[in-house]
């Protein structure tokens, strides 16, 4: 699964994407969370405040409790701070 | 005549009276055109620019469903809808809305509209740069912002 990052979810990733194999275990966005949040210390910094987090499959704007199943990406972002 | 819709992100300034001119040139249709231009201000000297991260792709396509929503809403004859990312100093434009109908309170509703979801529903984000040179704050999203979401 390639994982993508922006703003200060990136920044503290230390990354701007990543491809990682996830455990058959992890079915949801907010399962994917908890999976990053234990990675290392720097993906844990940057996902250690859940509700902060908001999410994209396949550069669709998604909740945390969507099933990832048939996925291409998933994008991991703070709220957004256009205009 | 259908509506004309022009959705651009751009790491280039534009010229707002040219993109305007989109909505009008060659139509007799057009009875109002409301347009808005967000700026970079310069918080009290105290910004020396702001960084904006986007998501390409998904920002063109998100930009792109937020302004289908409007024509759905509002008897529109256009809308354009332009974002800069990249580096961006104090009194340069940013962002620039344009909505054009037959009659003015769709043109004023619909312009309105857009901007209420291109701030809290498009992928950009912005980060302040300080003349200071020291740091640089990733913008919070407000809770004002969300909140005027809900009057649509």
């Amino acid at each position: 699964m390639l994982i993508r990052y922006f703003a200060w979810v990136r920044e503290r990733v230390g990354l701007d994407q990543e491809t990682v194999d996830l455990p058959p275990s992890v079915e949801t966005v907010a399962d994917v969370i908890a999976w990053l949040q234990t990675v290392d210390d720097a993906h844990g910094h940057a996902f250690a405040d859940a509700d902060a987090i908001r999410a994209a499959l396949d550069q669709v704007h998604v909740e945390t409790d969507a099933a990832i199943a048939g996925a291409r990406e998933i994008a991991f972002f703070p709220p957004m701070t256009g205009g | 005549m259908s509506p004309r819709l022009v959705v651009r992100v751009q790491p280039e300034d534009f010229d707002p009276a040219r993109e305007a001119a989109l909505l009008t040139d060659g139509r007799t249709d057009v009875g109002a055109l409301v347009t808005f231009t967000g700026l970079c201000r310069d918080e009290s000297g105290r910004l020396a620019a702001l960084e904006l991260e986007h998501f390409p792709g998904m920002a063109e396509a998100q930009l792109t469903r937020i302004a289908e929503e409007a024509l759905v809403r509002w008897p529109l004859t256009g809308l354009v809808v332009l974002h800069r990312h990249g580096r961006i100093a104090p009194g340069e434009n940013i962002v620039f809305v344009a909505a054009a109908s037959s009659h003015r309170q769709a043109a004023f509703e619909a312009a309105d509209f857009l901007m209420d979801f291109l701030k809290s529903r498009a992928p950009f984000w912005k980060k302040e740069i300080p003349v200071s040179g020291v740091g640089g704050d990733w913008v919070d999203a407000r809770d004002s912002d969300e909140a005027r979401l809900a009057r649509w």
